[in-house]
């Protein structure tokens, strides 16, 4: 039952409001409201027992086995939380004088610093919200610098076709148009493809490495060396750098600007779709155009630079200067990790993800690059299952639920039939993974005997297999009060 | 290690079923003369017990100052029930719903928001969260510039007196599709911007739409109406820019005028998230039935399952950059999940009752200092016009010099106004919520004396 369903006429939470309704008699009546906005009039009872029950309708990291690939659902340790939520954290204004900001500005500065030396970037910008905001960000400065030069014929980005949908959708948004360039069947970026794409109207391509098919893609220097020669750019989308923290940096592969997803690889919560944080690293010649603010550090004093003191950045990405509680949860993250700590991160990815993947290959599922080593995530095709048994990845996922995993990431990306993104993380333990191969095989064990079985499911969530269709073709978007007849 | 389970005997069960000889050989595929070093710069890592006394001593540093600054961050009382369920692991750690079926519990929350916004903004449908008010009046702009039907125009209408970082934000934001901003001034007098004022800066010619921010910067109250009848005259999209608190006492987007406001959007701050420098906060955006498709980002959906119960899904995922690539409505994938959990708990908890009271009582807190203030010589109004919890005052003094005063007594005696215009120097914006005492306040204006008579 919906929040607003369970309302009845004249009922508070009288200790969550000032008593006294104030007079507003000089607020001119043309402008007041003329009724009251149809919100729930519930107890703070009812209310803390409703979403307390709506939370244990979810699957999250706190509980369960999450391999989402793409997304580095990773513990996301309590600490972070509490300690960036400290009173003096929350309090701060986001005008308040510098005075009273030295202590989240040391942070700021220090994780600006770590984060240039995990990705071997020249600088960094913490403004960006989200990993799309920050891939905007990245392909603004792209411009920026293209357009600086005289440039101005640079107006294509080239997108593999494994990459993530927002790569295409953040190049339109700048003002590019998107060439796609193939993918080898070894899973590396087509070279000769590539090679032929480039052009003076080349402003850069963004890539992801690993890739989103869970490969490190081998001919990484052909490719920066090709596009230099072109001309243009090389943008890093940092979806996963979790595969390769302290391992390799984008900016030694030649990349010249790069975003990192923080509520990935820096493990800051994913909040059932977000707050994210999208820092954007740079090499030297782009460093002009990085977004505002910026914090820098002069003798013992910390100090802002905005538009004003940098006139040529590509400015800035949202009001107050991005999501401050999200880069001190990543900046306490880094601090409990330390330098062994990251380079742990992704070696147990990896270990993870290749343990799984030989697991899986070993009880006859098919991977996607079964000659390739895996990264921190892999793919497995359902292919052979959707034809011998008619059940498709969908089901298998819908299938997992009622095991206890979330399932991974379906359908994406595109090029792959069937597929199934799987990343565990360096969080799980081997038995986790265990038992996600027991659910796997368990599951297909129902397929060859039943396929209804996977094509009802699940079974044991709060509501069975959803209608997509009909949520599409009949909107209902919103709760709205019954009309007064007449 | 911290956070990673593994014991050593893990490690060599899981390399032999690997076929590895070490955790090493699983990074054989990257390039050897590409491989780190190392990384130089990074500290040891520290227990949890350590950086708890580093973290406390740094958000010591920053004090807890007596706030008096509002300009688009308001520091507003939230319940205790907010942040404690909100932050509940089944909220914190989930995330996007793609498994509707494992995710009801944040698809009902995103359902619940979208119906709450729908009934303060009076508009018919909104999304289920944007990064901020800023972006997201970027992407109400790329939306009106798409929708409007009646005019092929790219310019787009902005008052100046529009808060000024979300004029430079959506200014950096639309610029690249080639949208042009043609800035609209405000009356001196009045601090408003009336319509004869859109009409002199529309003189020369077609536009998509126009921005009409309600209260504005300067807290002054717009005619609402007669801009949001101008624009539709002149066939333009209006977009309203609403803070959301306020919206339980004036007018909702949808009234405005004869046929309602287009688009509503803007900073979701004020419902239950604290200030926390500056985010993160959410924005939301509210459209007409049919600008629907047009509308960016998640939208959950109610619908049935196979046994024909109730259940909430995403829906019109077409719009989005996983499915449609390039011709995505936009390119935004995370949004603001969990400050929308927040928002959700804290609109059920107070209500319509309980908003009202707390904007009715941000208003009167600003009235009573503004009367508080006025009494030292030389400190006015700086325009003559109605507003809402905000107010601009004419200081007889530098207002840098006379803040950084105010400031070394833990005073955050308001925003400086002339560093945005400096036509209006010396100046400052000023705003007490609910949260401010009166003694809170007659400290102000004694500290603010005090300050005048040494600046």
């Amino acid at each position: 039952m919906l929040i607003q369903e369970q309302s009845r006429p004249g009922r508070t939470a009288p200790a969550q409001a000032p008593l006294h309704m104030a007079d507003v008699s000089d607020l001119p009546a043309g402008l007041r409201r003329q009724r009251r906005a149809a919100l729930p009039e519930v107890s703070e009872l009812q209310a803390v027992r409703h979403y307390t029950r709506l939370s244990q309708q979810n699957f999250a990291i706190d509980t369960h086995f999450y391999p989402l690939g793409s997304c580095t659902m990773k513990y996301n340790p309590r600490a972070c939380n509490s300690l960036a939520s400290l009173p003096g954290f929350l309090a701060r204004h986001p005008a308040a004088p510098e005075s009273h900001s030295q202590g989240i500005m040391a942070c700021l500065h220090e994780l600006q610093d770590m984060l240039k030396i995990v990705t071997g970037m020249h600088a960094v910008s913490l403004a960006p919200a989200a990993g799309a905001q920050g891939e905007l960000a990245g392909v603004m400065m792209i411009r920026a610098y293209h357009d600086a030069r005289g440039d101005h014929a640079r107006r294509e980005i080239l997108v593999p076709d494994a990459a993530h949908g927002t790569n295409p959708a953040s190049a339109i948004m700048a003002g590019f148009t998107v060439r796609e360039i193939p993918t080898g069947s070894n899973g590396d970026v087509d070279i000769a493809a590539l090679r032929d794409a480039v052009g003076p109207q080349t402003a850069g391509i963004m890539l992801t490495n690993p890739s989103t098919v869970g490969v490190f893609d081998r001919n990484i220097q052909a490719i920066a060396e090709t596009v230099h020669e072109a001309g243009g750019l090389l943008y890093y989308d940092g979806a996963n750098l979790n595969a390769i923290l302290g391992k390799v940096r984008p900016g030694d592969m030649g990349f010249d600007v790069i975003h990192m997803n923080l509520h990935k690889t820096f493990s800051t919560p994913h909040g059932g779709g977000g707050p994210g944080a999208g820092p954007v690293g740079v090499s030297k010649r782009l460093e002009p155009y990085l977004p505002v603010p910026l914090v820098i550090r002069d003798g013992d004093a910390y100090h802002w630079q905005v538009e004003s003191d940098r006139p040529e950045s590509i400015g800035r990405m949202t009001a107050f200067g991005g999501n401050m509680g999200i880069l001190l949860r990543a900046y306490i993250y880094a601090r409990l990790l330390g330098a062994e700590g990251m380079r742990r991160v992704s070696e147990y990815a990896t270990l993870n993800a290749n343990y799984l993947l030989a697991r899986l290959k070993a009880a006859g599922f098919t991977a996607a690059y079964p000659e390739r080593r895996a990264s921190h995530e892999f793919i497995v095709t359902l292919k052979k299952e959707a034809k011998e048994y008619g059940t498709n990845a969908m089901d298998f996922a819908k299938r997992l639920l009622d095991y206890g995993f979330h399932a991974p990431t379906t359908y994406f990306p595109l090029l792959v039939p069937e597929c199934l993104l799987v990343e565990p993380t360096e969080s799980e333990s081997k038995e986790s993974l265990d038992g996600f191969v027991e659910a796997m095989t368990k599951i297909r064990a129902e397929a060859q005997d039943n396929p209804d079985t996977l094509k009802q499911a699940p079974y044991t969530l709060p509501v069975r297999r959803l209608d997509d269709v009909r949520a599409a073709r009949q909107l209902d978007l919103a709760w709205k009060p019954a009309q007064v007849e007449g | 290690m911290p956070f990673i389970p593994h014991t050593d005997t893990d490690v060599t069960e899981m390399l032999a079923a690997i076929g590895a000889g070490s955790i090493d050989d699983l990074f054989d595929e990257i390039p050897p003369e590409l491989r780190a070093q190392g990384l130089d710069g990074i500290p040891a890592g520290l227990s949890e017990m350590d950086v708890t006394r580093l973290m406390q001593g740094r958000a010591r540093t920053d004090g807890q100052p007596l706030c008096f600054i509002g300009a688009g961050a308001y520091e507003h009382h939230i319940p205790a029930a907010v942040w404690q369920i909100t932050t509940r692991g089944e909220f914190y750690s989930a995330y996007t719903p793609y498994q509707a079926e494992a995710s009801q519990g944040t698809l009902q929350v995103l359902y619940e928001f979208q119906s709450m916004m729908t009934a303060l903004t009076g508009m018919d449908v909104s999304n289920a969260s944007l990064y901020d008010g800023a972006s997201a009046l970027a992407e109400a702009m790329l939306m009106a510039v798409r929708a409007n039907r009646k005019s092929k125009s790219q310019r787009v209408l902005i008052p100046k007196a529009l808060h000024p970082s979300y004029r430079r934000t959506a200014r950096g934001l639309v610029g690249n599709q080639g949208i042009e901003l043609v800035e609209v001034d405000f009356d001196r007098e009045t601090g408003r911007t009336p319509v004869a004022q859109y009409e002199a800066a529309a003189a020369d010619g077609e536009f998509a739409a126009l921005v009409v921010p309600q209260p504005n910067f300067f807290g002054a109250l717009e005619d609402v109406d007669a801009i949001t009848d101008w624009a539709h005259q002149r066939n333009m999209l209006a977009i309203g820019v609403v803070n959301p608190v306020a919206l339980a006492l004036l007018s909702p987007p949808g009234d405005w005028g004869d046929a309602g406001a287009d688009i509503a959007c803007g900073e979701g701050q004020p419902l239950g998230m604290p200030l926390a420098s500056g985010g993160p906060y959410l924005g939301f955006l509210t459209c007409k039935q049919d600008f629907v498709r047009q509308l960016p980002g998640r939208i959950a959906g109610k619908t049935l399952d196979a046994d024909g119960k109730v259940g909430y899904t995403l829906t019109l995922q077409a719009r989005e950059q996983h499915i449609r690539r390039s011709k995505a409505t936009s390119n935004i994938c995370t949004n603001q999940g969990l400050l929308v959990t927040a928002a959700t708990i804290h609109m059920a908890i107070l209500g319509a009752d309980g908003l009202e009271r707390v904007a009715a009582s941000c208003h009167a807190n600003t009235r009573r200092l503004t009367e508080l203030l006025c009494e030292i010589p030389g400190v006015e109004p700086l325009f003559d016009a109605p507003v809402f919890h905000e107010q601009a005052l004419r200081l007889p003094a530098p207002a840098a010099r006379v803040l950084s005063a105010l400031a070394a007594d833990d005073i955050l005696g308001g925003f400086d106004l002339g560093a945005e215009y400096p036509e209006l120097d010396p100046a400052v914006l000023v705003c007490a919520t609910e949260m401010r005492t009166d003694e809170d306040m007659m400290a102000f204006r004694d500290k603010l004396a005090l300050a005048l008579r040494h600046a």
